[in-house]
Formats: C-alpha cells, structure tokens, sequence
C-alpha cells in the first residue's frame, strides 16, 4: 500500500518535470506595447504603464470598421481561440464556433481574441518583468480586476482604430469581461452577448477559488510567490487547483456518463492510492496538462479579479443602473445543467436589462455537460447565437 | 399582383392584433411563440419589438429568427420591466393559462401604455352546447386540450373579461370578437350579447 502512494507521487513528479521544459518557451503572435504615455489607472489605485499584450485577430476588419467582434476568454482560456494552440498543439478553444463558414464568420467579421491582464500567454502579468525591479513582479504584480482587464482591451482596441465593436462575445470570466465592457463602454458596443456567467461572483465559486489558491500557496515550491526567482515551480498546488476547478466544470451526469465507476487500465481495485478510478486518472491528466502552459501566480489573480467581480456594487447595489440608457443589443445564454454559473445568476442579468428596458434576448440550452457546454460543440446553441447575430448584422449594415 | 415586402399572411386573430397597434412604436409580445406576430410587426410595422417566452422550442425559434425574445414566464417576470416601457404590450391566447390573470393585466397596463389581449369566449354557443348536451368540459379546434392537461385554468368569457375591465377602471379602446370561421367580426360593445354567443374569440384594445 505504500509503495503504490510513493509509486504514484514519483510517478506524477516525473511528468511534471517534463513538463516544465516547455514552460519558457516563447509564445507566438501578435505583440503590441500599451500605455507607454498614459498609464492604465487600476481598480486598486495604481498606474501601470507599459502594458504589454498578446492579441490574435482572424479576419478582415472592413473599410469603415464596423465589423469588429471582440472575444474575452475565461479563467484558463487565452487568445488562441480559432487556430491550434502553440503550446498544447489541441484545436483552439472555439474553434467550432469561431472560423470560415462558422457561426462567427472569419469571412464576415474581424475576430480579435487578446490574452487578459494578470495573464500568463504573452500579456503583461505576474510572472513578467517588473521594469523597476528588473525581477519578475510576482505578488508585486497589482490585484487586477475584471475592470482592469477590459481597461486594457479597450486600449487595444483604440490601437487598432476601431470606435465601435460590432460584437463582444465570452463566457464565464469571458461574459463579466462581455457585461463590463457593455456597462462601462456601451456606446462602443453594438451587440454584446455574455454567456454562462454572473454579474457577480458567487459565494460558492470564491470558496471554490480560494481552495485552488490554497492548494497553490500550499505548495512549497510556491515560495511566497517568488518562484521564479528561484527556479521552482509549484506545479503540484497548481495541478490539485485545476483538478479541483475541473470538478466544478463537469456536471454529475456528464461524469457518470463519461466515466461512472469504470477501472484505469486494471481489472480489479488496487486496494491503494493510485489512480484506480479512470475518473481519477483524467482529473490528473488534467491538471498535469494544465501546469504546462499555466503560470501559479497568474491562476491566483485571474481567480481574484473574478471573485471581485461585483458589477451591481458600481452602481450602488443596483445591477440595473449598470445599462441604464442602453442602445447594446443584449443575447444572454445560459445551460441547463451547468452548477457553477447556473441559469438563475444569467437570470439577473436577464432582469436588470428588463428593468432598463434594454433589448435583450435570453436562452436556456438544453445541455447535460455543466459549464464546459459553453465550449463545446452544442449544436442548438450555435443556432441561436447565429440567429441572434445575423439580426443584429442585418440592423448594423453588416453585408451577408 | 406579387411585390417585395408584402405583408404574408397570418392567421386572422393575430392579424386583428396587429391592425391595433401603430406603426413605428415599442412592442411587448407576452407568450409570443415562434414569434409569428413579433415577425409580422417587426417587418410590416417597423416596431421595436420584444418577446417573453416560455418555452425553449420558442424562445430558439425567435432568437434564431432574428427577433429579440427572452426565456422567461409572464407570472414572474413583467415585474422587472419599468412603467410605460412599451407603447403596446400583447397578450394573446395567454391570459387564460396564467396563475393570477387580475395581476397579469395590471401589470400589462403598467408596463405598456396600451394592452391587447385575446382570449377564447367559454360563453361561445359551441362551448356551452358541449357542455350542456354532453355533459363533457369543451374540447375543440381553438380549445384542443382534455381537462386534466390543458394550460389553461382560467377560462372565461367575453361579458366576464368586460365586467373585469369595469371593475379594474380599465378602459376599452375598442373589442371585436370573431366568429368560427373568423370571417365575422362583430363590435363587442355594440353587441354583447350577440358577440357572447357567437364570438368563439375576442381582442381587446385596453388602456390603464
């Protein structure tokens, strides 16, 4: 018995050092320096100048500019939405939704996907340089807020010269970006459809948050948060967070489904610690996967900023006040079976337009596939976001 | 003679509907469906026009079409929306299967400026010869369902939803009912009694 526990300990620490050879490779893409005369003012007081951030775009933008979607990906996502990822070399992550002749039409539109501030895939973040210190910033780095990092995409978005996106799409931490930038910028956005998310984090999904930062802190190759001086990396805490985090993505049904009580690669149960279950081995492979292209320090402030995430508290306590006046074309999506953003939360957001009389559409999908349904191929979910989007482009003179 | 941007055709108590509402004005559509009403005022009346829906299938078909229509239930969410948010609020076909139909109607009067609700008469000849000589709740083209599945739990009739109106000071811009046929309309403030007997449905035109 304990020999399996050592056996499986071992066996985890040697792929995560393989790993972690591919940690430091440089990522592809397109670059462009941000802020560099005027700093970008952050929700927790400081000024950061010289942001740098990591963008992909997929697409033409047209003569006058009009046909610009704007993508915010998730807690984990990062800009390579719509073409095979560099480091992971997996499909991006809509590519089924995002591309030529897909529901979001590459051949129509302009697609701009940037990686988020705090970020670990080319954009300004924790485990950067801070310029002052000549050191990585690490827990230096400022607590950034979902505000924050839609201050900085609409600084790219100036950059690119475009006054008015046609659309902002994202779920999760992707739909706060979405409600955020249709709250604060809402004379820039045409149509704005935030998907699986909240207009303000639950005490269930901080609590779930704060067992993935502990895992990480609790690691004692975190150091403080100074491990990249040191040359370490809390790949454990990090791997046990996104194993935990993944949970919370499935629903009961879809892993009763894909898994049950099923056996990994034995015949019988090992009467130990290893991974007898083929629910086990997959958490696992998740979460060692994950530590691959995922920076520790970047997960505790992205999961930060959402916890913060409180959109009703600017506008004292009343969510509607946020999109009072509102001309944005709203399209909330929700899924039937997702826990961690469940249909009640999209809801509110649902009311507080009602309640500004904003012209909002709302759809719950049928989906037994928890919060990931938001990623995955569904089927009647594309249909009526394409639906919902070509109304729109229709009423925006988009051209077929 | 065929030209671009003729009004299709709809059925004909939706048509009613229609021709009671202005062009060029705001539009709430309450249990909308598929949105064949929405459609019609969106294309042929230029409104803005939004849709409450129950059910998915509904909802997918609005959105998908284009139309702006949220998944939600009458019973519980008109109360989000502000005063004299719409010009027209519409209720159609629906009045009958809500929890509460007095609150319903307030809040339709609240929301919008004017109301249209259509309902089916219980007092229709029909109706009240299948109950009389078969002894047997009503099962008909425009009331399909058995007893013990129908949504519809609050029946009524053209003179009941009349007095309605009186007791809640609500005023009636104009009412019609339509025969089996749809071919006849009568005014029901003209002939009530007649409109009782033979109108199989009824539109009302209601200000607050």
């Amino acid at each position: 018995m304990r020999r399996n526990e050592e056996g499986r300990t071992l066996e985890m620490t040697t792929t995560l050092n393989e790993n972690a050879a591919n940690q430091d490779t440089e990522i592809p893409g397109l670059r462009v320096q941000l802020a560099q005369d005027e700093p970008v003012r952050l929700d927790c007081g400081v000024n950061l100048k010289d942001i740098t951030v990591a963008y992909q775009t997929y697409g033409q933008l047209n003569e006058n500019k009009s046909n610009a979607v704007l993508i915010c990906h998730a807690l984990t996502g990062d800009q390579f939405v719509a073409e095979t990822h560099p480091m992971t070399g997996k499909p991006g992550w809509w590519s089924e939704l995002v591309g030529s002749g897909k529901t979001i039409d590459t051949e129509r539109y302009f697609v701009i996907c940037s990686n988020i501030l705090s970020g670990c895939m080319g954009t300004t973040g924790p485990k950067d340089i801070n310029p002052e210190t000549g050191k990585a910033w690490g827990l230096n780095f400022p607590v950034t807020t979902v505000a924050d990092m839609v201050r900085v995409q609409a600084r790219l978005i100036d950059h690119l010269g475009i006054d008015q996106l046609f659309a902002v799409l994202g779920g999760s931490m992707g739909g706060m970006q979405v409600l955020e930038w249709a709250a604060k910028y809402s004379e820039r956005v045409f149509a704005a459809v935030p998907i699986a998310t909240a207009a303000r984090h639950s005490a269930q999904n901080i609590a779930f948050h704060e067992v993935g930062r502990q895992a990480i802190m609790a690691d004692p190759d975190w150091c403080g948060g100074d491990y990249p001086s040191q040359d370490k990396h809390p790949h454990r805490g990090l791997a046990v967070a996104r194993m935990a985090a993944h949970i919370t993505y499935l629903s009961q049904s879809a892993l009763h489904r894909k898994f049950g009580r099923k056996l990994q690669e034995r015949d019988a149960i090992s009467y130990g610690f290893d991974a007898d279950f083929q629910v086990e081995s997959y958490l696992r492979h998740q979460g060692i996967t994950f530590v691959d292209r995922f920076d520790a320090n970047s997960y505790l402030y992205t999961t930060r900023a959402m916890d913060y995430f409180d959109l009703g508290g600017d506008y004292e306590g009343v969510l509607a006040n946020a999109f009072r006046g509102t001309q944005t074309r709203f399209c909330v999506f929700s899924f039937t079976s997702d826990w961690l953003f469940p249909t009640e939360g999209n809801r509110e957001i649902v009311h507080a337009l009602n309640a500004v009389a904003a012209n909002v559409s709302f759809a719950e999908i049928e989906s037994d596939k928890g919060h990931d349904a938001f990623l995955l191929k569904e089927p009647e979910f594309f249909r009526v976001l394409g639906g919902f989007l070509e109304g729109a482009a229709e009423l925006r003179g988009l051209p077929k | 003679m065929m030209i671009e941007n003729q009004p299709k055709s709809i059925r004909i108590d939706l048509q009613i509907i229609a021709d009671m509402i202005e062009p060029d004005t705001r539009v709430l559509d309450v249990g909308c469906g598929t949105g064949t009403l929405l459609d019609y005022l969106v294309h042929f009346k230029q409104v803005d026009g939004r849709g409450i829906e129950l059910s998915t299938e509904g909802v997918n078909a609005c959105v998908s079409n284009g139309l702006s229509v949220i998944q939600g239930d009458a019973n519980i969410d008109l109360k989000d929306y502000p005063d004299q948010a719409f010009d027209y609020v519409v209720l159609s076909q629906t009045l009958q299967a809500m929890n509460a139909p007095r609150e319903v109607l307030k809040q339709l009067l609240r929301i919008g400026r004017y109301a249209v609700v259509s309902f089916p008469n219980f007092a229709h000849w029909r109706v009240r010869t299948h109950l009389v000589f078969k002894g047997r709740m009503p099962v008909s083209e425009t009331l399909p369902h058995q007893w013990y599945e129908t949504p519809n739990i609050h029946f009524c009739t053209i003179k009941d939803f009349t007095v309605l109106c009186k007791e809640m000071g609500i005023a009636v811009e104009r009412s019609l009912s339509l025969d089996h046929s749809g071919s006849v309309f009568r005014r029901i403030d003209m002939t009530p009694f007649l409109s009782n007997l033979f109108g199989e449905q009824a539109v009302f035109l209601l200000k607050g």
